[in-house]
């Protein structure tokens, strides 16, 4: 099993979202998600200034066996996105919990990060799997 | 995100095994159902095992393919009755036919591979995931004729492909096959007691499909990998025989489809016109109409991803739909083959997520032999 960095959460939809020191949530998928994917080939990033809700389908990875929806983990307003990501998806499978970061988002309500899952539930959930 | 867009990641049920199956687990492959086989999709990266089918050499376990042998007096009659391609083209020993097998609409049954192996003895390769529907229909034709369907459960099948496969193989051969096989000719095929070496495959590359008993199986596959051909999974498959332009049964043409709206008129034996096989006069009308779809290949300008049943969207507004699409590796863009009004133009929109994408349209045949041909 890859290893699960321990200082952000975990929705159980596989994506990570990282709580950064200005207040800003950065968001990506998890490793397990990209294994289970496969090579990515394309990524549809969300667009800066995008207003969202937590749950929303905010974006668009499609790797070479399938397209799935990511949704975001919070509540708030899109501040920047991954573009390196347009000429290199293939930075989320060499790198999911850094290089490969998606969306990031100012959320109105950091609470919301609360309901989700630590690194040691995230671990139990693609254990269950 | 969720997992449940395609079969690949289906939670395996009750599941049919090849004899590959523990190899497969052991080199960590990732299985998946496919057509009710426990298969495995890739082994690491699936653009690498693209990739190395076509600059060197990869293999597939495609054991879960049935075999079908047909025996008797009649069986070229038979054949002549039950395949829509005419197996009276099959003159010398070895050769293969790539033909379908038409309901009484000129609906697809199955598409397979006839070899010839005498006048009374034939072998075909058909798909696994229509194996019960096919042996069904095989033998409800075969009454009047003077022949046996006999299936061959307990043969593995492993396909070998790309440009360096002959050269690993054949020495791998039982000591005669080996050099019978570095013989023979593009689609056609030599053997030697169970063993079977068809040169064939689903690549656009060299290579051989291997038909061996399945107690060899495991030993060939592990010797195979020793001289350095890397295991690919049914992904590469997939990806290479898009870029090379062949259809998947299922996806590209199934019991609803003919022929000619499948890409595929030119399997279709019109002549001679006293042979009269199944499906016949259906697409004869068919024909006489001429308001058949046109199967064709698209190139997508935009980025993104084609995939199967997204609309296709031409100049005058009438739609179409992509029947197989994905990325293509060797192009590095995304590729698909779609069913379309017969006035499609060079270009068209597809309708990925609500926005429409430019893509051009060419014949469907992407990549052979490593190159690109569009």
């Amino acid at each position: 099993m890859s290893n699960i960095p321990d200082d952000r959460k975990y929705a159980d939809s596989h994506e990570w979202a990282l709580l950064e020191a200005d207040g800003i949530v950065r968001v990506g998928i998890t490793d397990h998600a990209q294994e289970l994917l496969g090579d990515l080939v394309f990524v549809e990033l969300p667009e800066v200034g995008q207003q969202v809700a937590k749950g929303d389908e905010c974006s668009v990875v499609e790797s070479v066996k399938a397209a799935s929806d990511i949704y975001s983990p919070v509540t708030g307003e899109i501040i920047a996105v991954n573009t390196d990501l347009e000429d290199g998806p293939e930075a989320i499978n060499d790198s999911a919990y850094e290089d490969g970061w998606i969306f990031t988002i100012r959320p109105s309500d950091v609470t919301e990060l609360d309901d989700m899952l630590d690194a040691d539930g995230y671990q139990n959930l693609t254990e269950d799997e | 995100m969720v997992f449940a867009c395609r079969p690949f990641f289906e939670n395996i049920k009750m599941t049919k095994k090849t004899i590959l199956n523990s190899a497969h687990r052991e080199l960590g492959a990732r299985m998946v159902d496919f057509g009710g086989w426990d298969m495995p999709v890739n082994y690491g990266s699936q653009i690498d095992e693209h990739h190395t089918v076509r600059q060197s050499v990869g293999m597939f376990d495609v054991s879960h393919m049935t075999v079908v042998d047909i025996n008797g007096l009649q069986a070229k009659a038979y054949l002549q009755h039950v395949l829509a391609n005419d197996v009276a083209k099959l003159t010398r020993q070895g050769k293969a036919l790539y033909s379908c097998m038409l309901n009484e609409a000129a609906g697809i049954i199955d598409d397979l591979i006839v070899y010839f192996l005498d006048e009374k003895n034939y072998r075909l390769v058909v798909n696994a995931s229509t194996r019960d529907k096919d042996i069904a229909w095989l033998e409800r034709q075969a009454k009047g004729f003077d022949v046996k369907i006999n299936e061959k459960p307990t043969l593995a099948m492993i396909a070998v492909q790309g440009p360096k496969a002959r050269q690993k193989v054949c020495p791998l051969l039982p000591e005669r096959l080996g050099l019978a096989a570095a013989e023979i000719k593009p689609f056609s095929a030599c053997w030697h007691g169970e063993w079977f070496v068809g040169r064939t495959g689903y690549t656009g590359e060299d290579g051989f499909e291997i038909i061996l008993p399945e107690d060899k199986a495991e030993g060939f596959w592990r010797q195979l990998i020793e001289v350095g051909v890397n295991p690919c999974g049914l992904g590469a498959r997939d990806t290479l025989r898009l870029e090379a332009g062949m259809n998947l049964y299922g996806q590209d043409m199934d019991e609803s489809k003919h022929p000619l709206e499948s890409g595929l008129n030119w399997t279709v034996a019109w002549e001679p016109e006293a042979r009269n096989f199944v499906g016949k006069q259906a697409l004869l009308a068919i024909k006489e109409q001429a308001n058949s779809d046109k199967f064709v290949g698209l190139i997508l300008e935009d980025k993104g991803v084609l995939r199967g049943h997204q609309t296709v969207v031409l100049e005058d507004g009438a739609q179409g739909e992509i029947t197989s699409g994905g990325y293509s590796p060797t192009m590095e863009r995304s590729i698909a083959f779609a069913r379309v009004p017969a006035n499609i133009g060079k270009t068209c929109k597809i309708d990925i997520r609500g926005k429409l994408k430019d893509a051009r349209v060419v014949k469907p045949c992407f990549v052979r032999q490593g190159e690109v041909q569009i």
